[in-house]
């Protein structure tokens, strides 16, 4: 079977599930605040996704049509569990760290957002690459968030000080520093897309 | 023939321009700044001379990188530094001033589109991002120089004062403060905001020449003043309301922040409105809130309600 390499890359710039199609923006404002509880959050959403991606592309003609959210919810739900069951027992700092935003990758709209949009009616490889792409977009995009708020809002890097005296812009370890940053990118990205455009 | 276009009347001309508008605005904040100076001594004129020029070298940077016409003689950058200076405590280190004055110009103002897209009051901008980020080097005060001098002979170069509302927020006494020092400036305060005497006369001459009116600052002070009054420490209609008009950044807000053009109504009866909006607001904040001043917050709140407000009071059009 051939491998469409396509699937993949739209996740990272051109569909990036934060910037482009704003999905899941929740997460992303609230858990951004560090490096290494992006990086965890991203981790761990990339993981549901792929897994609920998995079995949706394969249960997607089982599934009566009238209740297909509900099945969907069901699979994701499994799958949220796993990861944070895992994280309690491997990495219960980082599961404090994130709190209730770990449960709440079941509503997260990106997961959801593929799974109708995309996996129910994708073939099961496609919906694979899909997921990776999806999940690493929105990996890429958390670290990208969270290392401006955390080298700009505390001046440390995955929790290691850059300069001594650098006096810490508390503005973006704050929602209202996540608020615009998180803007700021998006119109970055806009300027981009506007720029393909007129090529 | 074809070149001649006859333009829709009326035809009348003015000789009024945005310059002139601007650098007038700036002016009349001139004797603020002066007693300012005057209050806390030479570095508070380094410390308005540097956000001028960092708000002016913002503007020029980036509207040379947007490939827009270098529009700096217009004076409105310089005018958001110059009042972004006045909120800065004579303290305040360097760099704090140029990112205060680099906020707002670019994140308040440029990145919406320049002079008269912004939605909020650029030096507003500036100095809530400031609190936020910096609240120990943006709460620093000095008391006044002439009260300090037999601190020279000690060996201190300043002695640090809170302001007349930290002091009352924190339940302490104001330690002698009389309602003529506050109305002349001889507190612990920003730079431009604590002589009210000076504020006045600027503003009276914006007044008189009719380049502000009257309906956002009078309403403003008086509803501070009304809600001040009314909800009292000591039950209802205790209220100290000539404090509350003389201290914090409430003046200098009313008659310099509030009414600039882009970010208040343009009706006279959404002015109203907007002006008793900034009061409640800024007594709630004061009276119950967390900060000792709301002056700021509650202009830049109103701020982003002035489109609705011009919505709903939009003049009749005649003939409908």
């Amino acid at each position: 079977m051939k491998i469409n390499t396509k699937e993949f890359i739209k996740g990272l710039i051109k569909e990036n599930p934060t910037f482009v199609l704003a999905l899941g923006l929740c997460p992303t404002l609230a858990v951004s605040t560090s490096l290494s509880n992006g990086l965890g959050m991203g981790i761990a959403a990339t993981f549901v996704l792929l897994g609920s991606n998995i079995i949706i592309s394969l249960i997607k003609n089982l599934v009566p049509n009238k209740i297909r959210i509900p099945c969907y919810i069901v699979v994701i739900a499994t799958f949220v569990t796993i990861a944070e069951l895992t994280m309690k027992a491997y990495s219960p700092a980082l599961n404090r760290a994130l709190g209730i935003y770990v449960p709440l990758i079941v509503v997260n709209c990106i997961v959801l957002g593929r799974a109708e949009a995309y996996a129910s009616k994708a073939s099961l490889l496609n919906s694979i690459l899909d997921a990776l792409g999806m999940g690493l977009g929105f990996t890429l995009a958390l670290l990208l968030i969270s290392g401006i708020r955390e080298i700009l809002g505390s001046g440390t890097f995955f929790g290691h000080t850059l300069i001594k005296e650098y006096e810490p812009i508390f503005l973006f370890a704050l929602p209202s520093g996540a608020l615009l940053v998180i803007g700021l990118l998006m119109s970055f990205f806009n300027i981009l897309k506007e720029r393909k455009l007129k090529q | 023939m074809k070149n001649l276009t006859a333009s829709y009347s009326p035809h009348l001309h003015t000789k009024e321009s945005l310059e002139k508008i601007m650098w007038l605005v700036f002016i009349s904040l001139i004797p603020s700044g002066m007693a300012g100076v005057l209050i806390f001594g030479m570095r508070a004129l380094w410390v308005i001379f540097l956000g001028i020029i960092s708000a002016i070298a913002t503007e020029a940077l980036i509207q040379l990188m947007a490939k827009k016409k270098v529009a700096i003689s217009d004076g409105s950058a310089a005018l958001t530094g110059l009042l972004l200076s006045y909120n800065l405590p004579v303290s305040s280190p360097w760099w704090l001033t140029v990112t205060g004055s680099f906020i707002a110009v670019a994140i308040g103002k440029q990145i919406f589109g320049g002079l008269g897209q912004n939605i909020f009051n650029p030096a507003l901008v500036g100095r809530v991002f400031l609190m936020a980020s910096w609240p120990k080097y943006m709460t620093n005060f000095t008391s006044p120089v002439n009260t300090q001098a037999w601190f020279k002979f000690s060996g201190y170069d300043a002695i640090t004062a809170a302001t007349p509302l930290t002091l009352i927020k924190e339940g302490k006494p104001l330690l002698g403060i009389s309602y003529m020092d506050l109305f002349l400036g001889k507190h612990g305060g920003c730079i431009g905001e604590v002589c009210i005497l000076a504020i006045l006369a600027g503003a009276l001459f914006l007044l008189i020449k009719k380049y502000i009116s009257w309906h956002i600052p009078i309403t403003y002070i008086l509803t501070v003043a009304i809600f001040t009054w009314i909800f009292g420490p000591k039950g209802a209609f205790s209220g100290d309301w000539l404090f509350a008009i003389l201290s914090g950044g409430l003046i200098l807000g009313a008659f310099f922040m509030a009414t600039d053009y882009v970010t208040s109504p343009l009706t006279r009866k959404g002015q109203l409105i907007f002006g008793v909006g900034c009061g409640v607001l800024t007594a709630v904040i004061r009276l119950w809130g967390g900060y000792p001043e709301g002056a700021s917050y509650a202009i830049l709140i109103m701020n982003a309600t002035t489109p609705i407000i011009d919505r709903y009071t939009k003049n009749r059009i005649f003939g409908k």
